[in-house]
């Protein structure tokens, strides 16, 4: 069953248009992996998703509701697909353990109690039991991006979307949040990861989409779209990127 | 210098009554521009058109036009509408409105501050615009209000004299009365001076104070 499905979706930022037509699904327990060389619309297409940014064309649904901006179950929508930005954008002014805790209390309206005594076990999951008491600016990139996680996971979403989580990182730090990202797909999360790191995508994704000028050229499991891609865009992108 | 040892203690208790005027207005003013500044800031950040411009439009007639000016029009000339005020009210009424548009500033520019990625997590956790506002744009864009909006108050509080022009017997004009039929204009206009120094005083402390604390925790 799919979770996620996007059907002949167009997008433009006024007379540009930016997405050409792009349709895909994802099913239940998936990890779909987005890669592409910068302004392919990968992030554009993400947030088009949860409906931080509308499309013109073509339809996206969540659970088969319908994806619309200007509706009032945008809101519910988002509280299905949570996401995880590539600046972490955590509420400064909260410490780690609010931060984890402000959509369960504020939004799903949960017991205080119960909200913060879950965001304390998230918090424990992502390895920053620790540090449930401090403000974002007193932590590691890593760890901010680790937090950000727990948030997506405090709402108890169906799916969750990544957003480069890892481009912001100093690259010692990237492998503690690839190794959470990893965990949750084992456990089953559904997940679209948008991202550069070519060796998570070859191991933890079910399937790869390549996103190349706003049209997805091609997509497949890792093991073609990573090692015998067809179409010669996807080949000399990831020549380059293994050149790099 | 003795001499104004001597003499000043007789003449602060009229001086007194001018400091209730001067604390009354400027209090008076700052709550009505502080009420009227959020009212404009919200319709400018609301991203509905006809309300930004609205305020937009408001903000630049306020602001083009001297805060005695206002102050005369509405002591002055409401009366000949049909709205007569006594002359406090009138102050407090004036100050206030020509005043609003910086608080505008202030309150819009430390809304505009905030990071956009902090309104896109909030709504990507499914908030809306309410709980945004409430939860995570106005506790962030407070700390970052907070310092102009403490010198708003001290400018406030010395153009309160200008409610001397529409007959309010505030500090300064007490002191101006005071001094015309005394001829005691040194002591006078030096003591006037410290009292307004000691009401600015404790509230810049309090500014620099709030900003290290803020600068602080972020
Ligand atoms: N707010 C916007 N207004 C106008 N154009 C935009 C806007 N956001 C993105 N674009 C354009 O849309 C195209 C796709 O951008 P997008 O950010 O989705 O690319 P991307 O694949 O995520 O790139 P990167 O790898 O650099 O993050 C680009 O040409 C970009 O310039
Ligand atoms: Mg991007």
């Amino acid at each position: 069953m799919s979770i996620i499905e996007l059907k002949n979706i167009r997008k433009s930022f006024g007379p540009i248009e930016v997405i050409h037509d792009i349709s895909f699904s994802v099913k239940k327990g998936e990890v779909v992996c987005i890669i592409g060389p910068s302004g392919s619309g990968k992030s554009t297409l993400l947030r088009c998703i949860n409906g931080l940014e509308t499309y013109q064309g073509g339809e996206i649904r969540v659970h088969g509701d319908r994806v619309d901006t200007a509706s009032k179950s945008i809101r519910h929508i988002r509280t299905r697909v949570a996401m995880v930005f590539q600046r972490f954008n955590l509420f400064p002014h909260m410490t780690a353990l609010e931060n984890v805790a402000e959509g369960p209390i504020y939004v799903k309206k949960e017991p205080r109690e119960k909200a913060l005594e879950h965001a304390r076990e998230l918090l424990t999951r992502v390895g920053l039991a620790a540090k449930a008491d401090s403000y974002p600016p007193q932590l590691s990139g890593g760890q901010q991006q680790r937090v950000a996680i727990a948030r997506a996971l405090g709402m108890q979403p169906d799916a969750i979307l990544f957003d480069e989580p890892t481009s912001a990182l100093d690259p010692e730090l990237v492998g503690e949040v690839l190794a959470v990202m990893r965990s949750l797909a084992a456990e089953g999360m559904t997940m679209v990861v948008v991202t550069h790191e070519m060796g998570f995508a070859r191991e933890v994704a079910d399937r790869v989409l390549f996103l190349d000028g706003g049209v997805l050229v091609e997509q497949g499991p890792p093991e073609e779209v990573l090692s015998r891609p067809q179409n010669p865009r996807t080949q000399d992108f990831l020549r380059r990127v293994l050149e790099a | 210098m003795s001499h104004f040892f001597e003499q000043a203690p007789g003449y602060l208790p009229i001086l007194m009554q001018g400091v209730y005027l001067t604390v009354l207005v400027t209090i008076g003013a700052f709550v009505l521009a502080t009420v009227l500044g959020l009212v404009w800031a919200s319709m400018r950040v609301s991203g509905i058109a006809p309300l930004a411009f609205t305020a937009s439009t408001i903000i630049i007639i306020v602001r083009g036009i001297p805060g005695m000016v206002i102050l005369f029009y509405i002591y002055f000339v409401m009366p000949d509408l049909g709205l007569s005020l006594t002359a406090v009210q009138a102050a407090i009424i004036g100050l206030g409105i020509a005043y609003s548009p910086y608080m505008a500033e202030v309150f819009r520019s430390g809304i505009e501050a905030i990071d956009r990625g902090q309104t896109e997590a909030a709504l990507s956790i499914g908030m809306g615009w309410g709980l945004l506002m409430r939860r995570i744009i106005l506790p962030q864009a407070i700390r970052v209000a907070l310092p102009p909006y403490g010198s708003t108050m001290i400018m406030l509080l010395k153009d309160s004299s200008l409610a001397s022009t529409i007959t309010v017997a505030e500090l300064s004009l007490q002191g101006k009365l005071l001094a015309s039929s005394t001829f005691e204009n040194t002591i006078i206009f030096t003591l006037v001076a410290f009292i307004y120094l000691a009401m600015s005083l404790p509230l810049t402390a309090f500014n620099s104070w709030l900003e290290r604390r803020l600068g602080k925790s972020r």
